[in-house]
Formats: C-alpha cells, sequence, structure tokens
C-alpha cells in the first residue's frame, strides 16, 4: 500500500498504512524533525502543520486524510528561512527552550492569514498551544508589533 | 549561605595550537583525601573551559544543558567581558569536555591556591574530570547555578587570567613590560609605541604561561559586555525547526521504542499477550525488564501501537492500595508523632505556651507535581561491541554518561555520551531520575549493533515522572500587642533532612523549626525550585495571615519584619510601588504579595487578580521585582523571571498529581491543565541590581507566585487557601456567603 503525500510541494509516495499518523511519517518517513510531538491527543499543538493553508495537529490526522492536499511544515512555511513571524519571534526574543514553537509559529501564521490584526482577544481564542517555559508574554507582544498594534 | 569553593585553574594549548584555560571547581572545603572524594555522594564539581583560537574567535565550551535558560549567552557576556573580546566573535558551545583535549595534551600548568588537591586529582589532570565523574554526583545544570557558581567562581576568573596570558605573550613579543600594555576588542595594545597583536594570532604563546589564580577582575563600573541584554544565539534555530533536540536525533539505522511500565510504582511486570502483535508490521523485539515492557520496532507509532497491543499485566508489590488519601493520612500521622528540630532560637516555641498568649495557626499542604516539559522524556542509544553511544537531552552530560556506563555494566571510557538540548526539563531529565535513560540502554543492549530511540508517550511521560514532593506544614505563631510574631513554630514533612529554604528572612526572636523525614511510594525529583517551591508558599501564607490578625496591610506587615534587610525590603518595595499597591481597583479585584529568597535571588511579585461571582478566577496582571546581584543580561533574567511565573502559576491554579490504586490518575493535558495564552496575566519584571552576589535565574520567579495568589484571593473573597491547588476549592458567591464570608 502507497499514500501519496505532497509536502512541502514535493511528491513523495510513500509506504505507510493509512493510518499512520501524519506527525510521525512526516518526523520519521520524511525526516522533518521541526514538527514536534507533545502529547499525541491533539491537546497541545507542538505538531501544528499546515493544510492546504489551514492549521492542523498532525498527531491525529492519519496520513490518508491529507492525501491530495498540500501539506506545510516548519521547514517549509518559508522561501529562505526566516517570515515575518519568526523574524518577530527573534526581535522580541520570544523562545526559551523552543521546543512549541514550531508549532507555536505554524499556528500563528495561519491565523494571520486569515486575520491580519488580531486583538488579544483573536489571539487568545484561536492560539490554544502550550508552552511550559511560558512565552506567552512576548507571543503577545511580538504578534502586536508584527501586526502594527502597538505595545 | 557562604559556600567555600576550591578551584584548580588549568592553562595549556590544544593541538590546534588554540589557548585553553579553565577551572576545575568544587564547593566543599572539606574535600582532601580522595577517599572523601569518593565517598561523598553530592558534592558538586565543575569544569568550565574558554578556548581562544587562531582564528581570534572565543569559544565558552559550556557543559551546562541548554533548556532556555540563555546561559549560552549569559555566560559568554561573563567571560568576555573580563577578556576584553569583541563581542560579535564570542560564541559557545556545549561539550563533553574531552572534546577539547582530544590527544590529552594539557600542560601542566595548574594553579595551587592554599589547599589540598584531592588526590584523585594529582598526576592525571587530562581526563581528571572524567574519573571525578565516576564518583561524584554532577549535578552541572541546575540548582540555579550556571551563572552564579560557573560564571562567578570560574569563567570570570578564567577569562580575566588568559587575558593576563595574551598580554604576557605580546609583551614579550614587543620586549616591554606587561604593566605597559592594555587590551580591547580582542587586542593586545602598547599605547607607547602603537602596536597591537589580536588574540588569535597570541593565542599559541600565550598558552606557554601559567595561568594565575588572581588575575585582576574588572569592577562594575568598567562593565561594557556585562549587563546588556544581547539577543540570543540560541534562537534563531529555535524558530525554524532546525534545532536537534534529543527526541529529533537519526543515527543510520535508526530503531524505535515504546515502553509501558509498572503504574503502581515498585512493581513487576507479570505477564504481556504477545500474539496481538505477532506478524505485525515492523516489529524488532519485545524487551521485558523487571517492571517493563518495551518495544522496539521500525518506527516509533508501530512500536507504540504494539505496546498497548501486548496488554502488560503487572505485580503491584503491595502499594497497590495507597491512595493520595492515604499519603496525607501517613504525613500527617508522622508530623503528630513528632519532629526533629532544625532551628531553635531564643526560647524557641515557648512562647506559645505562655499565659494569655495570642496564637495563630494554620496547617498547609501541597500536593505531587509532575514536570510535563513540552518534549516528553526520550534518550537514543547504540550498544555495539561492548561499547555505548547515547543521545539524549538532560542537565547533566557526565552524570548522564556514568550512568549509563553502571547500567550497562561497563567502564566509562566504553560510553559516548551527546547531550542534546531539551524541550524543557525543569529538573526531570538527569540522571537522578534516570527511568528513560534506562529503558534507552536496555533495550539498545537487546538489539546491539542498532541504535533503539526510546521515547515515552505523554501518558508514560506523566504516569512515569519523578514528582516534586507532596508536602504538609504546620505553623503557629505567637502575637505581641502590636501583632507582630513574637514565636513562629513550623514543623513540615520533608524526603531528605531539614530544608533551609524553611528559614524566614523575618525577624522573629523565637524560632523554633522542625522537620519530619517521610516518604511513600512516589518516586520523587528535582521540580523547579526545588524546596523553595513549597516553602514560599507556606511560609508567605501563613504571614499574610499574621497580617491579617494583626489588622494590618500585607506590605506595611512585611516592612515592618524586614526592617534590617534592606536588600528584600528594596525587591519588596520595588514591587509594590510598581504594581499600584495601595492604589484603588475597580470593584471586584484585589492584590496580594510575596517575598521569597532562593538561589541567593531575591523576588517579590505582587498578583492583582478577579474572582467573579460564578468563581472564575482571572489573574490580570503579576508585577515582579528581582535583585539577583547584577543581571548579566537583563531581558534573559526577565524571560527567566516570566518562564517561572508562569510555571508555578500552573501550579497553583490546577496541578495536582493525585493516587488511586497506587498509581498516578492524570495521564495527559486535559487532566493536568496547564496555564495557556487565554489565561496567561500581564506579566511586568523588574529588574533591580544590588551589591550582593549574583543569584540565579532560572528558578526564583517560581516560589512567590502561589502565595501572591492565594493571598490576593483572600483580599478579595476572604477565602483563604491553605491546600493547593486552587482549583479545589470553590469560590463561588454562593459558597463564600454560606461560609459567612
Amino acid at each position: 500500500m502507497t499514500v501519496r503525500l505532497k509536502v512541502n510541494g514535493a511528491i513523495r509516495d510513500l509506504d505507510v498504512e493509512p493510518d499512520a499518523p501524519l506527525l510521525w511519517v512526516i518526523r520519521d518517513e520524511l525526516g522533518l524533525t521541526g514538527t514536534k510531538f507533545g502529547c499525541g491527543i491533539a491537546a497541545c499543538g507542538a505538531c501544528t502543520v499546515h493544510v492546504n493553508g489551514l492549521a492542523q495537529r498532525s498527531c491525529i490526522t492519519p496520513v490518508s486524510a491529507v492525501e491530495g492536499m498540500d501539506v506545510t511544515t516548519i521547514e517549509g512555511v518559508s522561501a529562505d528561512g526566516v517570515t515575518p513571524v519568526q523574524q518577530a519571534w527573534i526581535d522580541h526574543q520570544v523562545p526559551q527552550c523552543g521546543y512549541c514553537q514550531s508549532g507555536m509559529i505554524m499556528a500563528v501564521t495561519a491565523l494571520l492569514k486569515t486575520n491580519p490584526k488580531p486583538s488579544d482577544d483573536d489571539l487568545k481564542a484561536a492560539i490554544t498551544n502550550i508552552c511550559r517555559c511560558g512565552t506567552y508574554p512576548r507571543i503577545r507582544t511580538a504578534v502586536r508589533a508584527l501586526t502594527g498594534q502597538g505595545a | 549561605m557562604a559556600t567555600t569553593r576550591r578551584m584548580v585553574l588549568l592553562g595549556g594549548a590544544s593541538t590546534a595550537g588554540a589557548l585553553i584555560v579553565g577551572y576545575a571547581l568544587w564547593p566543599s572545603g572539606r574535600i582532601a583525601r580522595a577517599d572523601k572524594v569518593m565517598g561523598s555522594a553530592r558534592e558538586k564539581f565543575v569544569t568550565n573551559w574558554i578556548r581562544i583560537a587562531k582564528d581570534d574567535t572565543i569559544t565558552v565550551i559550556v557543559p551546562h544543558g541548554d533548556m532556555g535558560q540563555g546561559i549560552f549567552t549569559a555566560l559568554p557576556q561573563m567571560a568576555a567581558e573580563e577578556l576584553d573580546a569583541d563581542w560579535s566573535k564570542v560564541g559557545s558551545e556545549i561539550a563533553a569536555p574531552d572534546s577539547v583535549f582530544a590527544n590529552g595534551a594539557l600542560a601542566e600548568g595548574f594553579v595551587a591556591h592554599d589547599y589540598k588537591f584531592p588526590g584523585i586529582l594529582q598526576g592525571t589532570i587530562d581526563n581528571s574530570f572524567r574519573k571525578i565523574a565516576e564518583f561524584m554526583d554532577l549535578q552541572i545544570t541546575g540548582g540555579s547555578s550556571a551563572v552564579r557558581f560557573t560564571g562567578v567562581y570560574g569563567l570570570r576568573v578564567s577569562a580575566a587570567a588568559a587575558r593576563e596570558m595574551l598580554v604576557k605573550a605580546a609583551a614579550a613579543r614587543w620586549h616591554v613590560s606587561p604593566d605597559e600594555c592594555s587590551t580591547k576588542n580582542n587586542r593586545v595594545l602598547h599605547a607607547a609605541s602603537g602596536k597591537t597583536l589580536g588574540y588569535g594570532e597570541l593565542a599559541t604563546e600565550a598558552a606557554r604561561y601559567d595561568p594565575s589564580a588572581t588575575p585582576r577582575l574588572k569592577p562594575a563600573s568598567e562593565y561594557k559586555i556585562i549587563g546588556r541584554s544581547f539577543p540570543r544565539g540560541d534562537i534563531p534555530p529555535k524558530t525554524n525547526g532546525t534545532l536537534t533536540y534529543g527526541i529529533d536525533v537519526k543515527p543510520d539505522g535508526l530503531l524505535y521504542a515504546a515502553v509501558k511500565a509498572s503504574p503502581v510504582f515498585g512493581g513487576t511486570l507479570a505477564s504481556v499477550d504477545e500474539a496481538p502483535t505477532l506478524g505485525k508490521r515492523g516489529i524488532v523485539k519485545i524487551v521485558k525488564t523487571d517492571d517493563a515492557v518495551i518495544v522496539v520496532a521500525d518506527r516509533f507509532w508501530r512500536a507504540k501501537d504494539a505496546v498497548a497491543a501486548l496488554r502488560p499485566k503487572f505485580n503491584d508489590k503491595g502499594n497497590g492500595h495507597v491512595t493520595s488519601a492515604s499519603i496525607w493520612t501517613l504525613f500527617n500521622k508522622s508530623l503528630d508523632d513528632g519532629v526533629d528540630s532544625d532551628v531553635d532560637t531564643g526560647k524557641g516555641d515557648a512562647g506559645l505556651r505562655a499565659k494569655g498568649a495570642r496564637i495563630v495557626e494554620a496547617d498547609y499542604r501541597v500536593p505531587f507535581l509532575a514536570h510535563a516539559s513540552m518534549e516528553p522524556v526520550n534518550a537514543t542509544a547504540l550498544f555495539r561491541n561492548g561499547k555505548l553511544e547515547v543521545w539524549a537531552g538532560t542537565q547533566d552530560g557526565l552524570g548522564t554518561r556514568a550512568h549509563c556506563a553502571k547500567i550497562a555494566d561497563i567502564g566509562m571510557d566504553d560510553v559516548k555520551f551527546h547531550q542534546m538540548p531539551m524541550g524543557g526539563s525543569f529538573g526531570r531529565k538527569g540522571q537522578w531520575s534516570p527511568n528513560f535513560l534506562n529503558y534507552a540502554v536496555k533495550a539498545a543492549m537487546a538489539v546491539p549493533g542498532k541504535p533503539v530511540k526510546l521515547i515515552f508517550t505523554r501518558e508514560e511521560d506523566m504516569q512515569q515522572d519523578y514528582y516534586r514532593p507532596a508536602v504538609v506544614s504546620r505553623f503557629k505563631a505567637a502575637l505581641d500587642d502590636a501583632g507582630l510574631p513574637t514565636t513562629w513554630s513550623n514543623a513540615y514533612t520533608t524526603d531528605k533532612k531539614a530544608n533551609d529554604e524553611a528559614h524566614i528572612i523575618y525577624a522573629v526572636p523565637n524560632q523554633a523549626i522542625g522537620y519530619k523525614k517521610i516518604v511513600s511510594h512516589v518516586p520523587l525529583g528535582q521540580w523547579r525550585s526545588v524546596e523553595a517551591s513549597w516553602h514560599g508558599f507556606f511560609v508567605e501564607s501563613f504571614v499574610d495571615e499574621l497580617a491579617h490578625a494583626a489588622g494590618k496591610d500585607p506590605l506595611a506587615y512585611r516592612q515592618l519584619l524586614l526592617k534590617d534587610k534592606p536588600r528584600h525590603l528594596a525587591t519588596l518595595n520595588l514591587a509594590a510601588q510598581k504594581a499600584g499597591w495601595g492604589v484603588r481597583l475597580p470593584a471586584g479585584r484585589a492584590r496580594g504579595i510575596a517575598i521569597f529568597e532562593s538561589f541567593q535571588t531575591v523576588v517579590a511579585q505582587v498578583a492583582e487578580i478577579e474572582v467573579g461571582d460564578d468563581g472564575a478566577l482571572t489573574v490580570h496582571r503579576v508585577t515582579c521585582a528581582v535583585d539577583a546581584g547584577t543581571a548579566i543580561n537583563p531581558d534573559g533574567l526577565k524571560a527567566q523571571m516570566e518562564g517561572g511565573i508562569i510555571y508555578g502559576l500552573s501550579a497553583a491554579k490546577n496541578g495536582e498529581i493525585t493516587l488511586a490504586n497506587g498509581a498516578v490518575m492524570q495521564s495527559n493535558f486535559p487532566d493536568y491543565q496547564v496555564v495557556q495564552l487565554a489565561d496567561d496575566p500581564v506579566i511586568e519584571v523588574f529588574v533591580h541590581n544590588s551589591d550582593a552576589p549574583i543569584g540565579g535565574g532560572g528558578e526564583p520567579g517560581t516560589p512567590p507566585i502561589a502565595p501572591a495568589l492565594t493571598n490576593a484571593i483572600y483580599a478579595a473573597t476572604g477565602v483563604r487557601i491553605r491546600e493547593l491547588p486552587i482549583k479545589n476549592h470553590s469560590l463561588t458567591l454562593k459558597d463564600r456567603q454560606s461560609a459567612g464570608l
């Protein structure tokens, strides 16, 4: 059985079960380890990828569900390596351990596509990724600055 | 709490001609003989190295782990300051020290400084710290110690010593006195002649000199690099998925493993049903250990599914009856039976029995807590030809390596360890909490020649943790006519010995503090701020209760009791002033204050909260003042305060590990809720420098938040919470009214 995936623009035919979790296929079949494992039940968001531009938690997504769709991981979210969100993360020194930040950046990036100027309340409702290092205050600051909403 | 430090400075050349200066230091003044070194399990031994290469770059080689605490910038800042380095040429790397001395070629240029060497160091300087690692506890990262021990006691001295060696080398070349030379931006300068030489050019020659153990250190007035919030070099790879954590390593031929261990601690594996896994794709091996079953497979999800399909059964070995309630009963009874005295000043607790004494008493408790780092524990191990290679994110590279050698029953020389960055740790990832290392090594030994990456599921990570202890603490105080405490009595449970963190900063003339060692079957470990995480809550809650009993404002009350502690007073007042303490709040809002010193750093916090009629708690703002002596990188220190506050806030609001039938009940984030963006308060941190020695940054932000919060809840509602977490208490208006509040 093969599953045909399109990840970061590249098409791959993979010999995996249709119900193999997309997260682990990305990490261990494709070798793209930027997407992280945190909980396995879509509660933490560390595994967030984009499927046709929308944020989705890959740990509970069977690969068969995304055949024929565009899957984008943190590695593929930018052509040259630093998107405005990533630059804002650097400018405001957001990450500490950094483990949650791939998922966080993917979630914020997807949000900004549909809501370019999210209020604090919009952000709180949309970004439910867990960070144990406590980078939330800097995430708010970075998003506000990036979206021209001031301090 | 001064500690005598013993230090050895070593200097020499690497095989590449670079200048290397480093030090080995250990904290105890008692080490004089090799047998004492080998016998003591708790001595801490720290090494650090600076390499100045011929290409003019400077590398601070740090055997600390990266868990996001910013030390890979702060430590190089300290070295760069004393070296008068060009900051753009300074970097850092994690290292096992052996990699620096690949051929063991160290010049014997060490300097003794009026102490006796442990026998173990004499004669075998190269690799000496490796041998010491086999005998000593090498908790190298943790204890908020990287900046305050490594940086203060070793790194600055090594850097200053290196600078002087470079000056000597330049002076020798120019045939002038070193006194005529100065240094700036990676260069030695001779003002009179206008000559200059770069550090890189001088490195090899400088290595011929002996490093001085007493070089000139810069006074704070001359700082150009310390105290600046330079951006952290570790951040960009943390924004684009390129940083390799322990869980990401991919050696060739990698297999994966999942584990299920006995849910009841101390239990043993009784049986597994292998039938469902037969013929299943990718299963390589089923490994049974005395307390767990491990499945090795070609992919992690296949290993994980197989472990579940095996339906392992365990014998609980007698602890299957333990519950949270039974543990509280056990702990309370242990205190009822009496405690060992730790502090007994003035008349001790006699004042509690004085006629007409005005007594306030309260009992507190805090539950077990999990670490719940975002990266579940994991390790990758390869066992081949009797040798072991291990990759893991841990806080102590050398100690982990020594531990793995023991598990495999081989010599430490036969273990190669790669210390990887951690996706959070908070005290979890190290050989003091070794189950993930043990299972990975055992899995690797079952499939020799193939590397195995063993990953705990979130459920296993939560149920096979080494928990922050549950603690009971009882207080009694006698108040004088002004409402100030004249007697302070405290008795608490502990898993080890007397906790220094129970010692109070307040001026109370008669104190009796005692402890009772009592443990349950629950494995215990280090959790961010350790003993301070519970004593902070206990002490600052009780002081608040005393303030209210005395009818005094909680800030004013503390000010009275801290009048002989200017550093604490200044920090407390700064937090209060910035929080607007005393300024009227909108209806329904209230403030609580707390101050606690841990790891030599003083932190005061004010929590501003709101409690709805429906009992919903909103934490609007936390104002934090921190005095860590000198903040090396102020923004980095602020980030650690923010992180420490949010970590403690999660614990205070919802953190609770409970037991039923001897096993942990919680399994994943839904039943172990943590703070998210939606309920994160505004946090304002004010860094205040003082003349105090440099204190820690990673942990001291955590102890004050729980009491600041519960003190605020009291101010808002009259409900005094003495048992965390807060979620277990109803704050609804209805229930408050029923309680007469």
